[in-house]
């Protein structure tokens, strides 16, 4: 943890309330995000209770499985799940904008701009906590092997048509996620984590109900106070009143209400099969339908309290003004998304198991530079981020006391002028260190000259972006008096080697993978009890 | 009856083994474990002169500009007349200005205009770049342990052969980002290089070093067995063969008594009161600098096996070592402030490879409230511990034993990988319960 947030968390704990991390917001909101609320069953990795998703605010769709053991009423549940996502996703999938891609020849092997098309908005899926997105995860994983009854007639347990394609969706917008900065895939506690620091450890601010309670605490209560009740408080008949964000669920729900009303819907269905006319089935199957009710209640009662508090913090985020490089990421995002959209279209076959060598370094490679991006991004589009970096030894900012031209030595001589910067901070600068500032959203380079004896004043030698003449552009250089800020981190990052194709992978890597083979989802064996 | 060990033999037989695996073996590949100091460039530039005396084009991989710089150097003063290639990047200043005053080696940016040259070498960043239409027929990868899985993808292709050379016990290469997704598949990106190559290639002949020369007899059992404890090395000298003295006597104050101690023993702790500190411990830090200030001050003297006479112990032959770079900015300031400027001070990751007479350790747990997988890192100690010849003072709060114990490493397992031995907390205990018999207390 920085020394800026441990003071932010400190600060947190003596006002009773959460400080703000960031002034601005980092992470792009959709206007239309669809909110996803998901509880699963205790005991069983990745089997769903319930659910309430949708996109209004006030009209959620309450999805539940009364039996959550009961492989039909799963697959029923997964069905109208897609029913919600698909018709989501491919509304932004339909209105495209044209772009420009760089891309490689296949005839002449040059690099050339082709004409493409761009979806011109992305969808975004909000869950409250970080366990929600390796739900998505799961979900997606359980799915995309899946075959219909069309795919594959002799399949076990074909699956409802769409099912598949939505894990294919669920597991692109969980591998998303991954990427630092990515907003396709949101987890609630995490955004509002990443703006405000609470006065509790980032281990309880995985509770949205205690972490909203830190940053906006009801009237009279200290964010402590209002953070031990959501946590702790209970009703009289023992169960919390603020239920947790899930997917897991509370156990004395699950013992007291849930348990309890399964088993009455099992006997009710019991009852039904027995049936022996059409009148007493015609009872039995309101017995059954009243069973099923209860259990929808339960479940409407433990997500309502979730659902509420994720459009809640996204009340709290959208009062933040969007940071200047949020927009860039987000066209990230949206390439990403038309590039899955494309590959559905191009029937290809789902996101294999496991990714093979170089993919994996590819992504991890992606991933890292993303990180370093955002890193630079956060802090070039936020006072607060900057002071965390300068706090660190990592950026500087001071005002310009003195500038002297100078040249570098060469044929044709270029400005290399000699800028010395007032400064309070104090960074770790060695002999030479480069340092960059933001010239026009452009990175200007310098390097670290020396120092004066007491430390506060610091000369860098101004390298580039001054134009190709003797004398520097106007407003190239900083001026005497001119209030500066310099990072020892770049502002932008390179782009790495390109990997040999997959079917070029090393000796050293076990060589290529050979062809990809439509995978089967997981065979249905002995331990299978469900 | 036992046999006398003869340290010289036992690296020369290992030394012509892994010469013969490579220049004469049908394997792929050849991989040496070094332990710290036991000739690892010294067995590289060797490698690399017979490979191209044998008239093979050769590449040479390493981590970083500093590690080409110095392997180039070393090559043209075995060999000044072989044409060495050095391939750079196209920054200012990639490469050592010495590098321009030697007649042989060639220098480029760009890989084609070095082609027919005997040696190339380069980073394994700026191979990654480079595209060859017929591969070098041998390649060699120093510091193969530091070399990330995917960095060895990238260069793979370019060579058919290869000789990894490594120190296992050093710092495993790390992301910036999580790579939990591909735990224990074999070719993890983020694992080493060696470890990719090995569960892909299991039959390759693996080689190890026994020797370290720079370890001095003092330390070599120790590092040996808490680091290394399934490879064991030994020494090359003995215990008589190397001293530390001092001109001026001890003034009674605990950076003195450590130093004596360090000096008799090659061990010395210096510990302080027990205490939660911020990382860059303002007292742990200050102790820190006036150890270094008073090992200037005493006119050390240090007796090797290099020569017969006593060398001065100067500035540039201590170095300090911590875990953090603002604990190592905040050291370079306390030194600044007791006037000494020319003491290397670096983190663990900037340390590895480098050796000097003493060295000063600030412990990487030192006043934590927490031990987490960053602190009890093997490699991390591994290397501040391993960077000696002569003796190593360790600067810590005391409580670090109770701290071990009240976080036991739970770190989750992963299925499928290959773990490894001796975990952090093991090798941590180990190193705390030999620096226990040098403890010097002190309140500053």
């Amino acid at each position: 943890m920085s020394l800026i947030s441990t003071l932010a968390r400190l600060e947190a704990v003596s006002t009773g309330r959460a400080q703000p991390a960031a002034t601005v917001r980092h992470r792009h909101l959709s206007d239309r995000p669809l909110v996803f609320v998901p509880l699963t069953t205790a005991g069983e990795a990745g089997a769903p209770l319930g659910a309430l998703v949708g996109t209004d605010r006030d009209a959620p769709r309450l999805l539940v499985v009364p039996q959550p053991r009961d492989r039909d009423l799963r697959f029923a549940f997964l069905a109208e799940l897609a029913d919600v996502v698909l018709p989501y996703v491919d509304a932004f999938a339909e209105v495209v904008e044209a772009a420009e891609r760089t891309e490689t020849d296949p005839e002449t092997g040059k690099r050339v701009k082709v004409e493409v098309d761009l979806c011109a908005d992305a969808p975004q899926l909000i869950v409250p906590s970080r366990g929600g997105i390796d739900l998505v995860r799961l979900l997606g994983r359980s799915m995309r092997f899946r075959r219909t009854a069309e795919q594959d007639p002799e399949a076990p347990y074909p699956a409802p048509p769409r099912v598949p394609l939505l894990g294919r969706w669920l597991t692109h917008f969980g591998e998303r996620a991954r990427v630092p900065g990515s907003s396709l895939l949101l987890a609630m506690t995490d955004v509002l984590g990443r703006h405000w620091a609470t006065g509790q450890s980032t281990l309880e601010d995985q509770h949205l109900g205690a972490l909203l309670a830190w940053i906006d605490p009801p009237e009279g209560l200290t964010g402590a106070e209002a953070a031990l009740r959501a946590e702790l408080e209970r009703d009289a008949q023992g169960q919390l009143t603020c239920p947790p964000a899930g997917p897991a669920t509370d156990p004395a729900f699950d013992n007291k209400l849930l348990a309890p009303a399964i088993e009455r819907y099992d006997r009710a269905r019991t009852a039904l099969a027995a049936a022996e006319d059409g009148l007493e089935a015609d009872d039995r199957l309101g017995a059954l339908t009243a069973a099923e009710r209860e259990i929808r209640d339960l479940v409407r009662s433990r997500t309502l309290p979730t659902w509420e508090k994720v459009w809640q913090g996204l009340d709290l985020l959208r009062e933040l003004p969007e940071g200047a490089h949020v927009e860039e990421r987000w066209t990230r995002d949206r390439w990403s998304f038309t590039g899955h959209r494309d590959r559905v279209l191009a029937g290809e076959p789902p996101q294999p198991r496991r990714d093979d060598a170089v993919t994996a370094a590819n992504k991890l490679a992606t991933r890292e530079r993303e990180q370093a991006r955002l890193e630079a991004q956060e802090a070039l589009d936020d006072l607060l981020v900057m002071a965390g970096r300068r706090l660190s030894g990592e950026a500087f900012a001071g005002e310009v006391t003195d500038v002297v031209m100078a040249y570098n030595e060469g044929k044709r001589p270029s400005p290399r002028p000699l800028v010395t910067v007032r400064t309070d901070d104090r960074p770790h600068l060695g002999e030479r260190t480069k340092v960059y500032r933001s010239l026009g959203g452009k990175p200007q380079s310098a390097e670290f000259v020396g120092a004066e004896e007491d430390g506060g004043y610091v000369v860098l030698r101004i390298l580039d972006k001054m134009g190709r003449g003797k004398e520097p552009e106007p407003g190239s250089v900083p001026e005497k008096g001119e209030r500066v800020c310099f990072t020892l981190f770049e502002h932008e990052q390179r782009g790495g080697a390109k990997l040999p194709d997959p079917e070029e992978t090393p000796w050293t890597h076990g060589g290529p993978p050979g062809e990809a083979t439509l995978e089967a989802a997981d065979p249905v064996t002995a331990e299978d009890l469900l | 009856m036992t046999t006398l060990f003869d340290p010289s033999a036992a690296a020369a037989q290992a030394t012509d083994a892994i010469l013969h695996d490579t220049l004469h073996g049908t394997a792929r590949g050849v991989v040496v474990d070094s332990p710290p100091g036991a000739g690892k460039s010294t067995l590289v530039v060797r490698a690399a002169l017979e490979l191209a005396e044998a008239g093979h084009p050769l590449m040479v991989v390493a981590q970083t500009n500093a590690q080409v710089d110095d392997l180039v150097l070393r090559l043209a003063e075995k060999n000044p007349e072989l044409p060495v290639g050095r391939l750079h990047s196209s920054d200012a200043d990639p490469y050592d200005k010495a590098l321009d005053d030697l007649e042989n080696v060639r220098k480029s940016a760009k890989a084609a205009d070095l082609a027919g040259l005997a040696v190339v070498i380069s980073t394994a960043a700026k191979w990654a770049h480079v595209k060859a239409d017929e591969p070098w027929r041998y390649a060699i990868v120093d510091e193969a342990y530091q070399m990330r899985s995917d960095a060895l993808l990238a260069v793979a292709g370019l060579f058919e052969r290869a000789l990894f050379v490594g120190d296992p016990g050093q710092l495993d290469p790390f992301a910036i980002v999580g790579s939990e997704q591909w735990a224990g598949l074999t070719y993890d990106p983020s694992a080493s290089a060696v470890t990719t190559l090995l569960a892909h290639n299991p039959d390759l002949p693996q080689h190890r070093l026994p020797v370290s020369w720079r370890l001095p007899a003092s330390a070599a059992p120790l590092v040996s067995d808490a680091f290394y404890p399934y490879t064991p090395f030994r020494s090359g000298t003995g215990h008589d063969d190397r001293r530390l003295s001092f001109a001026v006597p001890s003034d009674g104050s605990g950076p003195d008594r450590v130093i004596d101690e360090a000096a008799e023993s090659g061990w010395g702790l210096l510990e302080l009161p027990a205490r939660h500190t911020p990382r860059t411990d303002p007292e742990a830090v200050r102790a820190v600098a006036t150890v270094v200030r008073r090992l200037l001050d005493r006119g050390g003297a240090a007796t090797s096996e290099r020569s017969p006479d006593p060398a001065p112990l100067t500035a540039d032959r201590i170095a300090v070592g911590t875990a953090h770079r603002d604990q190592a900015a905040a050291v370079r300031a306390a030194l600044a402030d007791l006037g000494v400027t020319d003491v290397v001070v670096d983190t663990a990751n900037r340390l590895q490879g480098r050796e000097y007479d003493v060295t000063v350790v600030l412990h990487p747990l030192s006043g934590r409230p927490d031990a987490t997988a960053f602190h009890l890192e093997t490699g991390r100690l591994c290397v501040l511990a391993s960077r000696h010849r002569h003796a190593c003072v360790v600067v810590c709060r005391a409580g670090v034993g109770d701290l071990l114990d009240d976080y036991p490493s739970t770190e989750p397992v992963q299925l499928g990988t290959v773990v490894k031995f001796p975990d952090g907390w093991e090798a941590n205990h180990a190193v705390l319960a030999h620096l226990a018999e040098h403890r010097v207390e002190w309140r500053p």
